[in-house]
């Protein structure tokens, strides 16, 4: 096991891990607006493929970006109205919106199946740059990559350290609270699930354009899921969400190390590690997390009119 | 409910009511045909040819019909898996991974006991899908009751796992000598008997049997009131003597044993053979119905029926018009959204 193998291993998981930490801070927005998405595989679907197909068509994938930025935000709000305006069950309308993007996502991206696209430019950072040339091309990154945990901070930032972020968490805590204090519920949640849709879809945006360079159907592939899990195994916070990301991601990387190092298990069986892992310690963790659930997440607020 | 009014104003009024609910209903369809119909127009085809279709292809004639039934069978188990933990307040998200352990379970059952006669196998094969399904049930039932871990959460996760064992049995040891991402088809012994000349097989009537039983132990058993009582409120539950553990554990296995039934079904039944990654997302579909129906037997019934003809006829519309086969998806989740969206004043009452 050479130190450039280890090198590339990680380098790969800091590639897989990126669009996991983004949806996975989507979520922890969502969450502490009291609102649990379960249909983040579905919005990741359709930021993939109209991200993908926006940089076919222009030719830019910076404008791939940020059309499948959008295009979570705007998927979200179908959320929104369903859970917030006519009070549908949270999970059941999550899975409904999963099944939409399984949907809307394929028919978008059917003709664009196998297309090459101008990916997204990767470059390296000027200190790395002077290092050997077998070493700094394993670390040759995107810019959302780079921008990937600052957006974490910024993310927490924005939650603990604003009006807007104070608002937001008091929503998820208990909205009718915070409506006697003079705040909007509703009009919060829909700004959390908006922005936590574009977080979502820049997840996607990478996986699409910067790291397969490809649109395949289903290609998130459980991402989704991953995210809603990593959310309460970073107890809610986005800082610890790095973590999460890092965890898994690493997990991943752990798997393509036994690989290449030739052990002779199951690929199948690895696969389950990330998974193994996160329930593993979501178990030793035990009931110190229910306290850092938002206490109203899932519930319906209806609303000063009772 | 009762059927007799007392007074004739109330009877025009539950008259007036149905006949809202109506309404909102046929205005719902309307609204799920039109916003598909304008993806259809966008696509280039004729809205009103690709419905004539579908309607003509599940409901005007018996081979259609049956196949919609068909396609009922793993939606009622699953649903079922879902309703019954829910009664208790337990939120099964996972049914898929329990249908697929299920499925592997009795797929080892008719691999290992090839010779056994149908009326032996069979049998066996039912027992390990439930086996399967309940074990897998267990551990978030288990988790949920000592306080670790949420039950919502822990069956997301085993979701992601329980395809993957499928796949690393199928791949390293079950494959056929052909195909390496499925087994050799089930010997004739091992697959469940077919129902009027057509592709319906026996676990439909399990199903609806199922579905009964349910009905009729949360309607008029002790174990339905204490149940219901723990879903109302547990900690009340807890007070006046009801074992609160024991009642989560079993019925997320109970849970999970329905769900392993519908995966038994699906090998035994449908494909005849263990595929990797054969369930469509069974598990999650089945959950959306049984939430849609507020866990009420008849409302599952009538769910998945009108899910299993979108379904259906969205299959024959892929065949047909030559939009890929997720465009199904759309129409359901159309489907799925309007219902969500209905007016509040019905689930109000319902619930």
């Amino acid at each position: 096991m050479s130190l450039l193998s280890l090198l590339g291993v990680l380098s790969s998981a800091i590639f897989s891990g990126t669009s996991l930490l983004y949806s996975t801070l989507g979520e922890t927005i969502h969450q502490r607006s009291g609102i649990v998405n379960l249909g983040l595989e579905g919005v990741m679907l359709i930021s993939a493929s109209s991200g993908f197909a926006f940089t076919a068509i222009t030719g830019n994938p910076y404008l791939g970006v940020l059309a499948a930025a959008f295009a979570g935000g705007i998927v979200n709000l179908i959320l929104g109205y369903l859970v917030i305006n006519r009070k549908a069950n949270q999970l059941a309308s999550g899975l409904a919106l999963m099944f939409f993007g399984f949907g809307a996502s394929a028919l978008i991206g059917k003709s664009y199946v196998g297309m090459k696209i101008n990916p997204l430019p990767r470059f390296t950072l000027p200190w790395i740059a002077n290092l050997d040339v077998l070493y700094s091309s394993l670390f040759k990154f995107d810019l959302l990559i780079y921008l990937a945990i600052p957006a974490a901070f910024g993310i927490w930032w924005l939650l603990f350290k604003t009006r807007w972020g104070l608002g937001l968490r008091a929503v998820g805590e208990n909205a009718d609270a915070a409506y006697a204090s003079g705040r909007n519920p509703m009009r919060i949640r829909f700004q959390a699930l908006f922005l936590g849709g574009m977080l979502a879809g820049l997840g996607a945006a990478h996986l699409s354009i910067a790291y397969t360079m490809s649109w395949s159907e289903h290609m998130t592939a459980g991402r989704g899921f991953i995210a809603v899990a990593l959310v309460i195994f970073s107890k809610w916070h986005p800082l610890r969400a790095i973590g999460g990301a890092l965890l898994f991601s690493g997990a991943v990387a752990f798997q393509l190390l036994l690989q290449s190092s030739g052990v002779k298990v199951s690929p199948f069986l690895l696969d389950t590690i990330p998974y193994v892992i996160t329930l593993l310690i979501l178990i030793i963790w035990g009931g110190t997390r229910k306290s850092a659930a938002p206490a109203g997440l899932g519930r319906v607020y209806y609303g000063g009119q009772k | 409910m009762q059927n007799k009014p007392k007074k004739p104003s109330k009877f025009l009024k539950q008259i007036k009511d149905i006949s809202l609910y109506l309404s909102r209903y046929l205005i719902m369809v309307v609204i799920v045909l039109v916003i598909f119909g304008l993806i259809l127009i966008i696509s280039g085809k004729n809205p009103f040819q690709s419905y004539r279709d579908i309607f003509a292809y599940t409901l005007g004639g018996w081979y259609g019909f049956s196949e919609v039934v068909v396609s009922m069978i793993p939606l009622l188990l699953t649903a079922l898996a879902v309703a019954i933990p829910s009664r208790l307040g337990l939120i099964n998200v996972g049914g898929e991974g329990q249908l697929y352990i299920g499925a592997s379970f009795a797929t080892w059952g008719a691999l290992t006991f090839p010779n056994l006669p149908a009326l032996a196998l069979i049998p066996l094969m039912i027992f390990l899908g439930i086996l399967g399904g309940a074990l897998w049930a267990f551990l978030p039932g288990l988790l949920r009751s000592l306080g670790y871990v949420n039950e919502t959460i822990s069956t997301l996760l085993l979701n992601s796992i329980a395809p993957k064992i499928v796949a690393f049995l199928v791949f390293g040891f079950w494959h056929s000598p052909m195909d390496t991402n499925k087994t050799a088809n089930f010997v004739d012994q091992a697959r469940l008997p077919k129902l009027f000349n057509s592709r319906i097989d026996i676990s439909f009537i399990i199903a609806l049997i199922l579905l009964a039983v349910y009905w009729y132990v949360m309607r008029y058993s002790r174990w339905g009131l204490e149940m219901k009582a723990i879903g109302g409120n547990s900690q009340a539950a807890k007070r006046n003597g009801i074992p609160l553990n024991k009642y989560w554990i079993i019925m997320m296995c109970v849970g999970g044993a329905v769900a392993g039934l519908a995966g038994m079904a699906q090998v035994s039944g449908y494909f005849g053979v263990l595929l990797v990654n054969f369930s469509r997302g069974y598990g999650f579909m089945g959950f959306l119905i049984s939430w849609l129906s507020f866990g009420d037997p008849i409302g599952i019934l009538i769910t998945t029926f009108i899910v299993s003809v979108v379904m259906t006829g969205g299959n024959l519309l892929q065949l047909t018009s030559g939009i890929p086969y997720a465009a199904v998806n759309i129409l359901l989740a159309l489907t799925l959204f309007v219902v969500l969206a209905r007016p509040v004043i019905f689930k109000r009452k319902t619930a």
